[in-house]
This record gives C-alpha cells, sequence and structure tokens, in this order.
C-alpha cells in the first residue's frame, strides 16, 4: 500500500504530488487522460493573479496572495517560465472607478502590495495601446504571467523524478474503504493507498461522490480564448482585465510568457463537462471586448482559439477538506494556477491533521531543468551540444525554431508524451503561426521511431485521435 | 569541428531557399559569371515544395513541355549539381542582418554565419492555418492545411482520412481533392467562402468537375464536430457580407477536413532584418530588380508574392539572380525612383517601384471578378497603355509590359505609374 493517490494530474494535483512526494511519502498520481494537465490547466487565461478579487477571510484569498508570493521562486526551482508584468483592471465609467476603488480595499485587506489607481494619462504613460474609451485603472505590480501547463508538467515531471508514479489513462471508477486506507480503481486496476487526494478538476464532484461525499457540486464554466501571433505579443505589457460589472467579469488581453497576445475568456456555465468546442457568438465576443480594452489588435493574426473548462464549486469558494484521510481540492477555479503552491501546502497540512508521517525526502531535488533550457542558451553553448548531439542543429519546428534534439528529450523526460499535442505542449513544436502545418508530419515520425510504434498508431491527443487512417493504396 | 568558436563562412551571393525560385535565382547568376554562390535550403533536398506536387502541369511556359513538380525541380537540380553550385540542405536560416550577414544552423556546423556579398530570399510561402479562420467547435485530429495532407499522401504514404470536406478553393485544395479521390477517398464537397474560387478555372474543371465533386460558391464551415477525430462539419451559405446563414445550415459527416484558405509568404527573416514589407502582398517592396530597400538583398518568387505558375517564379528568380550579380560587381545603378500604384480593383503589383529606365513587366493581380475592362497604365492624368481583357479573377495573375518610354514619360511627369481597371 502506498501513501496517497492523488486523482488528477492537473496544476493542483501536480503541485500536491510534488510536496508530498518532498515530504516523504509514496504516491501514485491517476489520471484519465493520456497526458497530464489536459483540463483546465491546459486552457486558462495563464495569470497569476495578485489577490484583489477574492473576497477576505476565503480561501481563495488567503491561497491566492499566499500562492502569488511563492510562484516566483517556485517556478524558477522548477525551471518554469515566469514573467512579473503586472496587472491593470480597467475602467470606462464612474461606476467602474467605484468598483476598482472597492477591489483597492479588498486587494489591501487580503495583503496584496503596491495597488494604486491610476488616471487615463498615468495608463497611457505605461500602455499607449489602451482603449479609447478606458478612462481609469486599478494597478497591481504584483500580477504576473506564467504558462500553466509548463507549470503542471514540471511540477508533475519533478514529482515522478524523485519517486512518484505516474498512471495515464486511469480512470477512477470506484473507491472503497479499505483497512487502513482506500482502494482506488478504473475498470482495470486498482491501487491501494492511505490517503486520497482528490485533484479532479471539473470530475472533483464525481469524484467525491465515489467516496461517498455528496455535500457539493462541480459546474463547468466554458471560458473561450483567442491567441494571437508572436508579432502582437508586444502590444500590451501588462495583463489588461476589464472592471467587473453586473454583465460579468470580463475579459482580459495579456502577453503571455511564451510572447503571443491572449484574449479571453468568455463565462458559460455548461452542463457537458467534455464539451471543449468554441463558439460562434463566444469568439465575437472576445474580439469586441478585446477590441474595447486595448486598440490596434489584428485579429487576422489570429492563431488559434480554443476553449477551458473552469470548475465551479457550489460553494462559492474553493473546496478544500479531508475526512478519514481522503482530501478534496475541488471548485479550484480562478485563482486556482496562482493558489496551486499554496494549495500543496495546505493539503500536505490537512494530511498532517489526519496522521500522516511527513519527514523531508532527504534525497529529493526540487530543481529540473527547464523545457525550453536550449533556446536561452549562448551560441557557443549551443555549439557544444550541438557538438555532442548533432540532432539539436536539425530544425523541425521552422515557426518556434524546435530542434530534433529538443523533441526527443522532451519524449524521453518524465511526465513522458506520447502523442504529438503532448510534443506540442513540451517543445512549442507546432505552437506557432503555422500550427504545424510543416513539421507535424515530422513530428509523427519522430514519435513513431522514439516510441517503437507505426506511423498510424500516433495520434494528435491519445484516445481514437489518430492523425492518419492507413497507408496510400488501402483506404 | 570547432566547438569553441562560430563558424564563419562567406560567399559572394547567399541564396536562402532551395526550391524553384532559389535554384532559379542560382543558375541565372551563374550564367552571368558568379560562382561563389551558397544555397541555403531547409529540407533534406533541393526542390521545396514542388517536390510534393506530384500531378502535372508544370513547366509548359518555361520548357515548353508538361511536367510534374520533382519533374520540375530536378530540371533545375540538375543544372545545380552539373554547375557545381555550392548548396547545403536540412541548413535553417535564422537570421539576416542588413550588413547581409546570414545566420543559420545545420548539424554539421551547427550554428553559423555567412558573411555574403548580396543576399536572395526565396523561402516561399506557408497556408494559413485552422486558427486563423475562427471555426467554431471542437479541436479533433483529421483537420489539415491541404498541403500537409499532400505531404502526408505523397511523401509518406500516408492517408490523412477517407471522406473529406474541403474549405477553400486554392489551388492546393483543388489538386488534393483530386488526389484524395485518386486514393479512395470521398470527397464530399469544396466550400468557399467566396462567391469565386481562388484557384485555376483548369483546376477546379481538371480536379473537381471531372470527378464529379462538387464546389459550393459563398459557402464555409460554420462548425467542427468530434473529440477524438473529427466526425462532421457543419456547412452554410454566406451573405453578401460574408455572413453565415443559419437557415441555410447543413451537416456533413466526414473524419477529414483539409483547408486550402490561403498562402502567406514566410517573411518572418524579412520583417526581423528591417525589410519594408507591402501589406496586401505580405512580401517585400522590390523595385524592378527585386532588390528590397536593404541594398543587396534581393526577393523572389512566393516570399515576396503568391505566384499560381511556378514558371514565373523561375523568371521572377532570373531577375533577381541577374541583378544580384551586378549588385555584387558593383553595377547596380539606380537612376530613378518612380512609384507603382494601384487602384483598388488591382489589389497590388510586384515591383512595387521602379528605379531604372528599362523595359519592366508588372505583375499584378486583381481584387474581385472583372469582366471586359481595360487594364491601363496611367501617370497623373496620362494614360501611357491600355490593352483590352475579356476576363480578370483574383486566381490568374496578370501582367503589363511598361516600356522605357513610358517610364521616362512617368518620369518626366513626376508622377507615380498607376495600373488600373476601366
Amino acid at each position: 500500500m502506498i501513501d496517497v493517490a492523488v486523482i488528477g494530474a492537473g496544476v493542483v494535483g501536480g503541485a500536491v504530488a510534488r510536496e508530498l512526494t518532498r515530504m516523504g511519502l509514496s504516491l501514485t498520481i491517476l489520471e484519465k487522460n493520456s497526458d497530464v494537465a489536459m483540463g483546465a490547466t491546459r486552457a486558462n487565461s495563464a495569470i497569476v493573479h495578485a489577490g484583489f478579487d477574492a473576497k477576505e477571510g476565503t480561501l481563495k484569498a488567503l491561497l491566492n496572495v499566499r500562492g502569488s508570493k511563492m510562484m516566483e521562486s517556485y517556478a524558477k526551482e522548477l525551471g518554469v517560465k515566469y514573467k512579473r508584468n503586472g496587472s491593470l483592471v480597467v475602467g470606462f465609467s464612474d461606476e467602474d472607478r467605484a468598483t476598482l476603488e472597492e477591489l483597492l480595499e479588498r486587494g489591501k485587506k487580503n495583503g496584496v502590495e503596491g495597488l494604486r489607481i491610476l488616471s487615463r494619462d498615468e495608463i497611457l504613460a505605461i500602455e499607449p495601446n489602451i482603449g479609447d474609451g478606458v478612462t481609469v485603472a486599478l494597478e497591481a505590480p504584483t500580477g504576473a504571467i506564467i504558462c500553466p501547463y509548463e507549470l503542471c508538467m514540471a511540477s508533475v515531471g519533478n514529482a515522478i523524478d524523485n519517486g512518484a508514479e505516474l498512471k495515464l489513462d486511469f480512470e477512477v471508477k470506484k473507491i472503497e474503504k479499505t483497512e487502513g486506507g482506500y482502494a482506488v480503481s478504473s475498470d482495470s486496476e486498482t491501487v491501494l493507498a492511505k490517503y486520497v487526494v482528490n485533484c479532479a478538476g471539473v470530475y472533483s464532484d464525481e469524484v467525491a461522490a465515489l467516496s461517498g461525499d455528496d455535500s457539493f457540486t462541480v459546474m463547468a464554466r466554458r471560458g473561450e480564448y483567442m491567441l494571437l501571433d508572436k508579432e502582437c505579443g508586444s502590444l500590451v505589457s501588462h495583463t489588461i482585465f476589464r472592471c467587473p460589472s453586473k454583465m460579468g467579469k470580463g475579459i482580459l488581453v495579456s502577453p503571455t510568457v511564451d510572447g503571443n497576445l491572449i484574449l479571453g475568456p468568455t463565462a458559460e456555465n455548461i452542463d457537458d463537462k467534455e464539451d471543449k468546442s468554441t463558439t460562434a457568438a463566444g469568439l465575437s465576443k472576445v474580439r469586441m471586448q478585446a477590441g474595447e480594452q486595448v486598440k490596434g489588435i489584428n485579429f487576422g493574426k489570429t492563431i488559434t482559439s480554443f476553449t477551458g473548462l473552469r470548475s465551479v464549486g457550489s460553494t462559492g469558494d474553493f473546496i478544500i477538506n479531508e475526512k478519514d484521510g481522503f482530501v478534496n481540492c475541488a471548485g479550484i477555479e480562478s485563482p486556482g494556477l496562482s493558489s496551486a503552491p499554496a494549495i500543496a501546502e495546505y493539503v500536505r497540512d490537512l494530511l498532517k491533521g489526519a496522521g500522516a508521517i511527513l519527514s523531508e525526502k532527504a534525497d529529493f531535488c526540487g530543481k529540473r531543468k527547464p523545457m525550453h533550457y536550449f533556446k536561452e542558451l549562448s551560441v557557443d553553448e549551443k555549439n557544444e551540444l550541438i557538438a555532442k548531439n548533432p540532432a539539436f542543429a536539425h530544425i523541425i519546428c521552422r515557426c518556434e525554431l524546435v530542434s530534433e534534439g529538443e523533441i526527443v528529450v522532451a519524449i524521453h523526460t518524465n511526465p513522458k508524451p506520447r502523442d504529438v499535442d503532448g510534443v506540442k505542449r513540451r517543445t512549442r513544436s507546432g505552437m506557432g503561426r503555422c500550427q504545424g502545418g510543416f513539421c507535424s508530419p515530422y513530428v509523427v515520425e519522430i514519435l513513431a521511431r522514439e516510441l517503437g510504434i507505426d506511423y498510424t498508431d500516433v495520434t494528435k491527443s491519445g484516445g481514437k485521435s489518430f492523425i492518419n487512417v492507413g497507408k496510400t493504396k488501402e483506404v | 569541428m570547432n566547438t569553441k568558436a562560430t563558424k564563419e563562412l562567406s560567399a559572394e551571393l547567399v541564396i536562402v531557399g532551395g526550391g524553384p525560385a532559389g535554384m532559379a535565382a542560382a543558375v541565372a547568376a551563374y550564367e552571368e559569371g558568379i560562382r561563389d554562390i551558397l544555397i541555403l535550403e531547409r529540407d533534406d533536398n533541393l526542390g521545396g515544395i514542388l517536390r510534393q506536387c506530384i500531378h502535372n502541369g508544370f513547366g509548359l511556359h518555361r520548357f515548353g513541355e508538361e511536367l510534374t513538380g520533382p519533374e520540375y525541380a530536378y530540371r533545375y537540380e540538375k543544372m545545380v549539381r552539373e554547375l557545381n553550385i555550392p548548396f547545403m540542405t536540412d541548413t535553417m536560416v535564422t537570421a539576416i542582418s542588413p550588413e547581409r550577414v546570414v545566420t543559420a544552423q545545420n548539424t554539421e556546423y551547427g550554428i553559423f554565419t555567412v558573411k555574403a556579398g548580396a543576399v536572395i530570399l526565396a523561402m516561399g510561402c506557408r497556408e494559413r492555418p485552422k486558427g486563423a479562420l475562427n471555426i467554431a467547435g471542437t479541436r479533433p485530429a483529421g483537420i489539415y492545411t491541404a498541403g500537409t495532407a499532400q505531404k502526408f499522401v505523397n511523401m509518406k504514404g500516408y492517408m490523412p482520412g477517407k471522406e473529406v470536406v474541403i474549405l477553400g478553393s486554392g489551388d492546393i485544395g483543388l489538386i488534393m481533392a483530386r488526389r484524395m479521390t485518386l486514393e479512395g477517398a470521398k470527397v464530399k464537397a469544396v466550400c468557399e467562402l467566396m462567391p469565386y474560387s481562388g484557384g485555376l478555372a483548369r483546376n477546379i474543371e481538371q480536379c473537381l468537375n471531372d470527378f464529379g465533386i462538387p464546389l459550393m460558391l459563398s459557402h464555409t464551415v460554420v462548425e467542427i464536430h468530434g473529440k477524438d477525430r473529427l466526425e462532421g462539419v457543419t456547412i452554410g451559405k454566406v451573405d453578401e457580407a460574408r455572413r453565415p446563414i443559419p437557415e441555410t445550415f447543413e451537416y456533413i459527416p466526414c473524419d477529414t477536413l483539409l483547408l486550402s484558405c490561403g498562402l502567406i509568404p514566410e517573411n518572418e527573416l524579412t520583417k526581423d532584418a528591417g525589410i519594408e514589407l507591402d501589406r496586401i502582398t505580405n512580401g517585400a517592396v522590390v523595385d524592378g530588380d527585386r532588390e528590397t530597400d536593404i541594398p543587396g538583398v534581393f526577393a523572389c518568387g512566393n516570399v515576396l508574392h503568391v505566384h499560381d505558375l511556378v514558371d514565373y517564379v523561375s523568371e521572377e528568380a532570373a531577375i533577381a539572380g541577374k541583378a544580384a550579380v551586378r549588385f555584387i560587381r558593383g553595377e547596380g545603378k539606380k537612376d530613378i525612383s518612380v512609384q507603382v500604384k494601384c487602384d483598388g480593383k488591382v489589389r497590388y503589383t510586384v515591383p512595387q517601384r521602379l528605379t531604372e529606365i528599362a523595359d519592366t513587366r508588372i505583375y499584378f493581380r486583381v481584387a474581385d471578378v472583372y469582366r471586359d475592362m481595360k487594364v491601363t497604365v496611367r501617370a497623373g492624368d496620362t494614360v501611357l497603355y491600355q490593352k483590352k481583357k475579356q476576363k480578370l479573377a483574383p486566381g490568374e495573375m496578370e501582367t503589363v509590359e511598361l516600356t522605357r518610354d513610358m517610364i521616362d514619360k512617368a518620369q518626366g511627369l513626376g508622377a507615380p505609374i498607376e495600373i488600373g481597371l476601366i
């Protein structure tokens, strides 16, 4: 029997797994998808929120502010790109100004540092492309940007490197209380663990219900996004939020840590927890609002649009609790990414309270090589590596300049990708302006070769998402 | 290999890209007497995209016979090899400085630089991806640009799908409609947003009509369905403002959606070098020599503007190749500066400016389908030349010849030359 079964390999499950591994617990992560970071972690705003948004006294406020303070060093240790670019919540009216002043007061109570209200002239001085209608803004210098799936892959990978196990395609169907723990089962396999941590995102209510806990529900809220070419990434330097109003929270316009421009999300509660489709109405709303917040967005430079599903819990706050060694981390909507490192500590303390024996693992190594380390090297350093492994000079993805060497390394680095999208999230191959048009046939070839599988068995994103249906002349 | 310092090479002429444009430019430069040439090609062989265009229809103008893409490419590859023009394959150029230092990388030299006397940009173009089209729905496997599908089928020998809908009637889409059909797939429809096709008339005839594949003009794909693999698309008719009309929506089951929605010259290197680009062509602004606003840097082929026939690519590349040699020899005189403008019905011209009084062929494309028009060359109010055309379409590149006299007159009037339709 292992110590802990963590259900769900998203950004929260990953942070929890890493922290518990660090504290000397043996652990298995159970993930129903064919890769990590496949839920809300894959598709969100990629923002580390400063922490003025959540009501004082809530878990959201507490863990957001704590997580935001932890994130820079946390990301650095894991080699994850992080940039404290600051954020602006922009308003268009006197009514908005009053709301921003409330947010300012709330932020102060939550312990957010450096908040201040800016006039239009002050905004223009730092963001010349701000929309014409913007009259006022709340500046939060501690707001930051990060790549959420990179953070998740890094923490899961680091946990695995330190002894944790990851089981993919493991959909939890049954949870039974046993002597001294739990039996967690998929259709074909059972894992015995003393403790269970439920980080199952939009499905965390269903997982809790398997253990007999139906005290909460989780709803999926659709958020649609557009991602623009790197050419547009410097249109704004801050994350530009829209002042929340009766009409909702509004969308954001932000540079991403990889240099693109992200617009979104919309907010629409939906019944189907698998429905990650975009809608014409949603994308049109994103374009309209984004254009009001920031001038000169060239929507023709859109390279992709996508939908993320946030987990909205029935209590209005994060639902993090423990009973009989079963921990729920549910309803982790925004600011979940920002809070992830703090949630991990919180869960650690809950398990300690439940009797888990924690002691820092002596040989734990928290450091991880950055996924994009090759790009960061000097020309001489790159050439030294190329001399040892010429594949680092062989460019596969021309838009993002990703080499065969980097792809091969990624395929053999924990958590190991098994499909084209997995390689894309790890290396950015296919993430650029041509969206894999040129490189995907080569990535398929490299995956087939490295995994020892047939060309036709390579999928886009696990399951039956085969890239090719057969050989020519055989169809 | 020296791992300590970056390898620094030099060449009189560096050509970025070994496709039809790059090879034709190299051969032309060689014929003018330059030997110190270096072609840098990112793929594993010379030939560029022609290597996967295994259909015929290439070379009627250039060679007076109908060749397949690989045959056409090989004609030039053979010349390059027989003339011993140096080239490197699997070599990616990552930067070009205004001082004409080219940075590239390959497995043999690592990251290295080439100091060039002159540079010719011949990087070709890429296809507009799905993301740029903002189609609503899911993101399953089974959606490819037509060129990616062409690579899978013709180069790798794999079939990306069996039941196909094609969005966009660009030439590669039309070619792939036929290709997929010949391989046993069922092509259910080709949807074109515009009321006319962007492809060549002969391709519509030979690739769609001959196989009974419907071309649905003023139609687009409004939604994508399917979780793992594509299961179907919703298509619909669009109104005059190109907005989909909900009453016309129709679900078509299919496992593959191919996109042929436009080609974009690959000018990231050009942009990073600080070269002025044309908003319409997405290529560099050039003069009659195909020289950009950075002296000694030339551009030709699909990186300059998207061509419909490779024969014209070769022709344009030869102009750039010869002009690059004149530049290297210090003979590139620029005695005038006359802008070439268009009237809107004519969308763009190449070249966009003239720097020499010499007979010059102007290539242009029109914005819409026009019938019984006069292609008109003017300088200010003075009409310099007119020719009648029965039909002009955006899918077909047009030309008009400017004579020394016409350019001289415009120069005298101090007015730009305007190409228009009356």
